[in-house]
Formats: structure tokens, C-alpha cells, sequence
């Protein structure tokens, strides 16, 4: 069978820049802690592909180092989400109808209920703006979708006779859920994965855009946008290069994710053959 | 089709035309903060007195753009020659916006209104040296000072030293009633503060109907009112990086001012390792000036080498001490105990002097080990944890008020910077009253708080000020927070 072309694209974009993430731990075309003000907003040229920012700094290497730290946010925060949204909605599943399955699914009701941005705001507003406080916001919210997700899908397995048979056999709740009904909903949770990991990359950058992300000198897409927003009558290509890196990896990573679903999900498989 | 558009196109330049020629009596005025309230003589707000000072409220003295003190409401004044005695004589004939008149009897309630015990003065040190006020006859009225104090004239020029009514003070705050050339009309909170002009005003008339003050602290925000014509002048515009583009425009005119305020990198002196001298000169010589003027400002302020206004005649160029020497910086820290640097903390309020320019000297600390971590804060919480709170390492401010190096006399002010030596400097000043003696004591007071390296003296904020081409009589300088539209005209 061929792989669907969007998962080729999608996966050529998110692996592009995770690429730049990972090559700017070890290397960069500048150094971005320096600032050169009498160079500063040059057009891209062949000494600064990308151009200069408003502090002379290289975009370029800006780009490299904020998409680590997109990266790493988004990626901690899909951690927390899914670290305790599966287990939450497992243990939903197993405990299908009973008080403990109401307590679970009406707390992620209650936290699915405010807008995600807003509270994010609340959180680092209150705690302080870090990076740090920025991938807890997130996470957070990340919580009720894997949960939710989880509980649907293993509630359909749980009538099934395979899992019939397990329990049958003698086998717990906790040992059915983790040998037979995880495996069969993992693939759900990686396409789920990817599209919450750019959903992460967006709310990273808003959040930094206003100012309650990643503090300076840390690099960070919202931010420069941010920062080059009064430039844009000037120096277009200050705001228009972190503004394109956003779009370009939220788009692959949406693109890798339904790739991957149509390539994973099985009904879809069913539906093509 | 076509037409149609030519027919748009014709109708909304006619209403553009009419709109432009009605606004010929009428002038729109942006700034970037609003005011908390409208009564000068009882909040620090700055934005309180760029809407009063001089359209609404006078003083017995008044500054002018330059910076001169010249007589407001009183006519003339007299002093003993013991330097104790002010006699002011009132111009005659003055009266409040709402009909009554302004006498000694209104000077005396507003003077010992703000230096009583309860006052709410911001600036209660102003009247400190008062002792007495009395009325001698209703238009003249005597101030009496324990001591000499030889910027009394200079004091009661200040946008809280105005004189107000006793019938009208308590509502002044959201209902102000002063003896301007404009009366207050309307305020919208959150959008915008009307002023009418004053009919029965004592000088010359306003040449302006009315005037609306606006509100606008995005700097995009505030690039696209000015270049729509949404507002007619902006002062203190706050993206200096747009400032060419509004020069190149023939529909603009920029004007780049002088303040008052000295922008400095302040360093908590109680804390270590601030409280050792050669760190903090190591800090000064970390420090490119020009870089951050640049970077930051685009450009537009004067480097300063201490706390005092480059544009006032008593001004000592100490730049030279904590010149640009990165090298000379290590080997100060070395000497200070600290061969590898140390990390300290840098907070930074909202203005883009403080956040562009907090992220370029956080690059040059780095360069000779000092890891500045920047927090960026709102005003609220600056004034509450850096400012009151003590808590901080080092944070960028500018302070604006004319004339105040006595803030490095007190021990409590945020920098917390004790010296006894300077202390006594300052209540010497206090009291001296010979203009060349004064001189020589502003020099040593300023030589002396260089070569502390209290602070990183950074530079004297400039204030850009951009308006539509032809208006005429605006304050180029900011020698107070004021936007004086007394004398302002369109062509």
C-alpha cells in the first residue's frame, strides 16, 4: 500500500523542524545571546538568510532556538495531558457507571467547560510567566481530551468477547485495561497525540505573544512576533519569518496527524479495501 | 460599477473635507495612559497632570516648555531679604470654572491643604519648608518658610502645588474646577476626557474650542490612530522605531523633546552583591550606552553619567567614569570576589525603554559573566514588589520629576542608597539660596553619586511628540508631565 501523501508532507515539515531544535543544541549560524544593534534589521540576504531582528540578532538562529523551546513546551504539556488523561479515562472505563467514573468525567467536564486560553492566562498570571508555568497551563488542559478520548474508546472494547474471554479467565480490571485495552486504543492515541502537540505549538506561542510564555533570552516565536509587531510598516520580514514558522509547523503537524490516521485507523483501512 | 465607486470615492472625500474643516476649533490629543483620576494635588499619576496642568489648573507659578518658572496666578511676589518671606501679589479679576473667585483665601485652604498632616499630596516634600501662610488682603497672600529654600518658586510651579477652590476640591478627583483657560467637560473612563474652553478665563483666551484626550498604550495601536487621523497629536508616542516613517509623511510634523527623566539601571544597594561599590561599578562599565539608546530608543535620548538633566545648566558631564570598558568590568569583579560573575535578577516594567532595553543590557552583562534573568512585570506588581517590596536585583526605571537628586537622600527609596555625606549635601542645598553656591553643591551632589555608581545612569528619556502638519504652540520639552494646548492653534 502507499502512504498517504499528506502524512509524507506532514512528516517532512514536523521533521524539519525538529531537526532545527535539535541541530541548534549544538549549533547555530549565530549566536543569538549577542546583539549587534548596528546590524539589526537587515533584509534576508547570504550572511542572514532570514534577515535581522530589531536587535541585530540573526533570524535564523531565532527560529532554530524558538522552535525548541515550542517544541519542548508542546511536548511536556501532550506529556501531563496524556501521562494523566489515559490512565483517568481507563480507569473511567473500568469503573463504567459507578460514583468514581462520575467524579472523573464531571471534573474533566469542569475543566473542559473554561476556555483553555483563558485559564492558561490565570495560571501563569498567578504562578508567574515561565516556560515552565506555560507547559503546566497547557497540560492541564490536555487532561479532559485524552481522558474523554480514552474512556469512548475503551467502553466499545469492554463489551467485546476477547475482553470477555480475559475476564473470564480471571484477569483484573487494571490487568485488562493495561494488557488489552491500551494496546488496542494506541493508535488512536498518537494521531490524538499529534494534533494536541500542535494545538501545544499554538497556545506556546500565544501565550508568549502576550507575554506570559518563555522569558527573555530565551527565544520564542510568539515573541518575536510580538516584538516585531510594531516593525511591520518597516521591516516586514521581522514579524512575516516566526509568523511562517508557526503555520508551517502547526500545518505539518495537522497533516502528519490525519496522515497517520488514515494509515492507522482501521475502520478507514476497512473502508479503502 | 465604475461609477458607483467614483460616486463612494467623491462622497467620502467630501465628508473627509468636512471633517478635517470642522476640526479646526477642536483638536484630538492621545496619550498612552489614562488618568486614575483628575485631581492633581492628590495622586503621583503622571497622566493626571498631562491632563490638567495648565489647561485646568495653574499655580501661583508656572513652568514653561523651556523650563522656566514663570508667574501663573501671581502677578508678581516679593522676597524678604532673609530669603523667608514670600509675598505673592494675585492677578485680580481671576475665577474658578464655576463662577466663584479665586482670592488669598483659595492659596492659603490649598497650601496648607497639601502640607497638613493628613494631606494626600504626592508631592508633600515640596512643602515642607512652609510655616505659615497668610492672607494679607484678598489678592495677596504671604508664605513664610523656617528655612531658606531656594527652589521655593521652583516648588510651587508643580502640577500639585495648584491652587484650588474649598467649595470644589471634593469632587475634583472625577469633577475638576480650576481657573484655566479650559474647563472640564466630560469623561468617558476607558475612552476619552473632554475639555471645553474657558469663556471668562483671566489671560488670553484659548485659541482652540475644545479638546479630547484619548487613551491609546498599544504602540500599533498607536501608529494606526496617527496615521488615519484618528487623533490629531500624540505625545509621548510610544514606538520610536515608526518615528521616520511619520517624519518622511508631509501630513505629519514630529517633535523630539527633552524630559526630565532620567532612565536608570538601579541596583538594590542593601542587597548583595550591590552593596559592594566595585560591583557596581563593574555593572556601569558593563553597560554601552549608546547601544541601548539605539537599540532601544532608536536613537532618540542623551547619555547621562549621572542623576541630573543634561539640558540644565547645572549639569556635569560624568559619562566618562562609567565609560563602555568591558575588560576593566572583569577585572573589577574579579577584584569584588566574583572571577566568574554571579546571577542576579532584572525586573522590567512595561515601557519598551525598560523591556528593549532591559534585554540589551542583560546581552552585555553577559559578556563580562553577570547573568541578569529578566522578569518582565506590569506596573501594578512593579510598584508593589520592586519598587515597595525591596524585592529585586537590579530593574530599569526612568524618573521623571524635575530636579530629583534628593531621592538618593533617603534610605528608604528603593535603590536604598545610605550615605550620610550626601544626606548632609542635600539638606545644605535645601537651605542655600546663592545661585552659584547652589551650582557648586549640585555638582558635588552629582560627582558624588557617580562615583558611588549608585545606580547605571543610562540616558535622559527623550519624548517624541508626532501631530499633524501646521499645528502650532505645542510644548516641545517636558519639563513636567503636561500637555499644555493653552497656546495651541491649527493653521
Amino acid at each position: 500500500m502507499t502512504l498517504p501523501r499528506s502524512l509524507i508532507l506532514g512528516t517532512f515539515l514536523s521533521v524539519l523542524f525538529l531537526g532545527a531544535a535539535l541541530l541548534s543544541f549544538v549549533w547555530t549560524p549565530y549566536d543569538i545571546q549577542t546583539l549587534s544593534i548596528p546590524s539589526r534589521l537587515q533584509t534576508p540576504s547570504l550572511t542572514h538568510w532570514l534577515g535581522t531582528d530589531q536587535l541585530g540578532r540573526d533570524i535564523l538562529s531565532m527560529i532554530m532556538m524558538g522552535a525548541r523551546t515550542s517544541i519542548a513546551v508542546a511536548l511536556l504539556a501532550v506529556g501531563i495531558g496524556m501521562g494523566l488523561g489515559v490512565p483517568l479515562g481507563l480507569l473511567a472505563a473500568a469503573r463504567r457507571g459507578s460514583l468514581l467514573d462520575e467524579l472523573i468525567m464531571r471534573g474533566n467536564d469542569l475543566i473542559f467547560a473554561f476556555p483553555s486560553l483563558v485559564i492558561a492566562i490565570l495560571i501563569t498570571a498567578v504562578f508567574g510567566a515561565s516556560a515552565m508555568n506555560a507547559i503546566v497551563a497547557i497540560g492541564i488542559f490536555n487532561i479532559p481530551v485524552f481522558a474523554r478520548l480514552t474512556r469512548g474508546a475503551a467502553l466499545s472494547l469492554w463489551s467485546r468477547d476477547f475482553i470477555l474471554a480475559a475476564r473470564v479467565s480471571g484477569k483484573s480490571a487494571t490487568r485488562i485495561s493495561v494488557e488489552h485495552i491500551l494496546p488496542n486504543i494506541a493508535n488512536l492515541m498518537i494521531v490524538q497525540g499529534t494534533i494536541q502537540f500542535s494545538l501545544g505549538i499554538l497556545a506556546e506561542a500565544a501565550l508568549s505573544y502576550i507575554g506570559l510564555g518563555a522569558q527573555p533570552p530565551t527565544a520564542s516565536w510568539g515573541r518575536m512576533l510580538a516584538d516585531a509587531q510594531t516593525l511591520a510598516s518597516i521591516a516586514p520580514h521581522v514579524a512575516l519569518m516566526p509568523g511562517l514558522a508557526i503555520v508551517f509547523m502547526v500545518l505539518g503537524l495537522n497533516l502528519m496527524g490525519d496522515g497517520l490516521r488514515d494509515l492507522l485507523d482501521p475502520r478507514l483501512q476497512v473502508a479503502r479495501t | 460599477m465604475k461609477h458607483l465607486t467614483a460616486l463612494i470615492l467623491a462622497s467620502s472625500t467630501a465628508l473627509f473635507a468636512t471633517a478635517a474643516a470642522a476640526d479646526q476649533t477642536n483638536i484630538r490629543v492621545a496619550m498612552q495612559l489614562e488618568p486614575p483620576n483628575l485631581d492633581p494635588t492628590a495622586g503621583a499619576a503622571q497622566a493626571v497632570d498631562s491632563v490638567v496642568y495648565s489647561n485646568i489648573f495653574e499655580g501661583l507659578t508656572r513652568f514653561m516648555s523651556d523650563g522656566s518658572v514663570v508667574p501663573g496666578l501671581a502677578e508678581s511676589w516679593e522676597i524678604s531679604d532673609d530669603g523667608l518671606v514670600y509675598t505673592f501679589h494675585l492677578r485680580s479679576g481671576v475665577t474658578f470654572h464655576d463662577g466663584s473667585t479665586m482670592d488669598a483665601e483659595d492659596v492659603k485652604f490649598s497650601l496648607d491643604r497639601a502640607r497638613a498632616e493628613d494631606s494626600t499630596n504626592a508631592q508633600k516634600a515640596l512643602f515642607a519648608g512652609i510655616t505659615d501662610v497668610t492672607v494679607v488682603d484678598p489678592l495677596t497672600v504671604q508664605i513664610t518658610l523656617g528655612e531658606p529654600n531656594g527652589a521655593m518658586l521652583f516648588n510651587l510651579a508643580w502640577g500639585d502645588a495648584v491652587i484650588v477652590a474649598p467649595e470644589s476640591i471634593a469632587d475634583a478627583a472625577t469633577h475638576p474646577i480650576g481657573t484655566g483657560a479650559f474647563m472640564f467637560d466630560n469623561w468617558v473612563q476607558g475612552d476619552h476626557i473632554d475639555i471645553v474652553r474657558n469663556p471668562n478665563y483671566w489671560g488670553t483666551p484659548a485659541a482652540l474650542e475644545s479638546a479630547t484626550f484619548r487613551f491609546i498604550s498599544d504602540p500599533t495601536a498607536a501608529f494606526a490612530a496617527m496615521m488615519a487621523e484618528d487623533v490629531d497629536v500624540f505625545v509621548g508616542f510610544p514606538a520610536p522605531e515608526n518615528l521616520p516613517q511619520f517624519e518622511a509623511d508631509p501630513r505629519f510634523q514630529v517633535l523630539v523633546g527633552n524630559t526630565e527623566g532620567e532612565t536608570i539601571l538601579a541596583m538594590n544597594n542593601a542587597q548583595a552583591p550591590f552593596d559592594n561599590v566595585l560591583v557596581r561599578e563593574a555593572v556601569a562599565h558593563a553597560i554601552d550606552r549608546q547601544a541601548v539608546i539605539d537599540g532601544a530608543m532608536y536613537g532618540i535620548g542623551t547619555p547621562i553619567g549621572t542623576h541630573f538633566a543634561p539640558h540644565n545648566p547645572d549639569y556635569v558631564d560624568l559619562t566618562a567614569l562609567s565609560a563602555y570598558d568591558p575588560d576593566r568590568s572583569r577585572e573589577l569583579l574579579a577584584e569584588a570576589g566574583f572571577p566568574d560573575g554571579f546571577t542576579t535578577t532584572l525586573k522590567l516594567p512595561p515601557p519598551s525603554y525598560a523591556r528593549r532595553g532591559g534585554e540589551i543590557i542583560a546581552s552585555q552583562l553577559r559578556a563580562v559573566g553577570i547573568n541578569a534573568e529578566i522578569e518582565n512585570q506590569e506596573w501594578a506588581q512593579w510598584l508593589e514588589n520592586t519598587f515597595r517590596g525591596y524585592d529585586f536585583g537590579m530593574t530599569i526605571v526612568s524618573h521623571t520629576e524635575p530636579m530629583d537628586i534628593g531621592i538618593y537622600a533617603n534610605p528608604e527609596y528603593y535603590f536604598q542608597y545610605d550615605n550620610p555625606d550626601f544626606q548632609a549635601l542635600m539638606t545644605t542645598l535645601t537651605s542655600t539660596t546663592d545661585p552659584e553656591e547652589r551650582s557648586n553643591l549640585l555638582a558635588q551632589a552629582q560627582t558624588m553619586i557617580a562615583e558611588d555608581y549608585v545606580v547605571g545612569f543610562l540616558f535622559e528619556l527623550a519624548v517624541p511628540t508626532v501631530a499633524r502638519a501646521g499645528i502650532e504652540g505645542l510644548w516641545l520639552n517636558q519639563p513636567t508631565a503636561a500637555i499644555d494646548l493653552t497656546g495651541v492653534s491649527w493653521p
